[in-house]
């Protein structure tokens, strides 16, 4: 993987969208890479009992979906040199072998012909839900 | 009990040195589903001009759960409700790539706290320094304990 020509892109390209698929067998996996043992992510009578429509995935598991988007975009981890995201959305995960499916797309927004790093636009949804908004990564290309 | 605003710009350092390693590095590659390479052969990350393996960029959200009892979500003067928050913003900003092998100390700041309809949002900063000192990474969170609900 090689990373991606500056003189490749410009404003307006459109990212081609990808998917993320996320069961409830997903969701202990990171628990267990993360540490993150939050039991909104794991019980669903505790998540229904603190008002959430059942187990929710990690916030920072669907940042890590949209990450990927991203590295695989630029071709280097390393490109990346700032990324935020604001969870507007929960992303519920049944307890089913299908479970979710993330699909993460995005629009190149600015470039900075002088750093060599283009700012990306990111939309991420499950299903027609919007989960993360106001989402961009800043990456640094060849 | 509302957040208290007297925590802006509190200091809490993590209590020890973290210790990036390779097989953290691929089990959270394997849990987030990446097989890129980089994260998982340290051949292959040298290859490709870099020291080790190469954590993924949202890796170092596992200091904050590592040393989470050093933090201010654990302090109980600081009158959150975790049993209700929900994560609103997350940021990262990335001075130099993580790598295997690099020994990271953290420092958690109180930057905001806002009481706003009943919800509760107060926005951490941990700051993310290598060996020598030198800066790796800013982390921006915010968290939100929502309003208990009519009953």
């Amino acid at each position: 993987m090689a990373l991606r020509a500056f003189d490749s892109v410009a404003v307006g390209d459109v990212l081609v969208p990808q998917s993320y698929g996320v069961t409830r067998a997903t969701l202990i996996r990171y628990a267990g890479a993360s540490g993150d043992f939050n039991v909104i992510h794991w019980s669903e009578r505790t998540a229904v009992e603190v008002g959430l429509p059942g187990v929710i995935a990690h916030g920072m598991f669907t940042m890590s979906q949209v990450a990927r988007f991203v590295t695989d975009w630029a071709g280097d981890p390393a490109a990346v040199l700032e990324y935020g995201v604001r969870f507007t959305r929960p992303v519920v995960v049944p307890d089913d072998d299908a479970g979710a499916e993330i699909v993460v797309s995005g629009t190149l927004e600015k470039l900075d012909a002088e750093a060599k790093t283009a700012v990306v636009n990111l939309t991420v949804k499950v299903g027609d839900d919007k989960v993360l908004m106001g989402s961009r990564a800043t990456v640094r290309l060849a | 009990m509302p957040v208290n605003p007297e925590f802006i710009g509190r200091a809490y350092p993590a209590s020890g040195v973290y210790e990036v390693s390779r097989e953290k590095i691929r089990d959270f590659a394997v849990a987030i589903g990446d097989p890129n390479p980089l994260y998982r052969d340290a051949a292959a990350a040298r290859a490709a001009g870099y020291p080790d393996v190469l954590a993924p960029p949202t890796f170092l959200t596992v200091l904050g759960f590592r040393y989470v009892d050093d933090g201010p979500i654990a302090d109980p003067a600081l009158g959150l409700d975790y049993s209700r928050v929900v994560h609103g913003e997350q940021r990262f900003v990335a001075h130099r790539p993580v790598y295997a092998g690099d020994q990271l100390t953290s420092t958690q700041f109180v930057d905001a706290v806002r009481t706003v309809a009943g919800n509760d949002l107060v926005t951490l900063r941990t700051e993310v320094a290598g060996a020598d000192g030198e800066p790796v990474a800013d982390i921006y969170m915010s968290l939100v304990a929502r309003a208990a609900e009519e009953k």
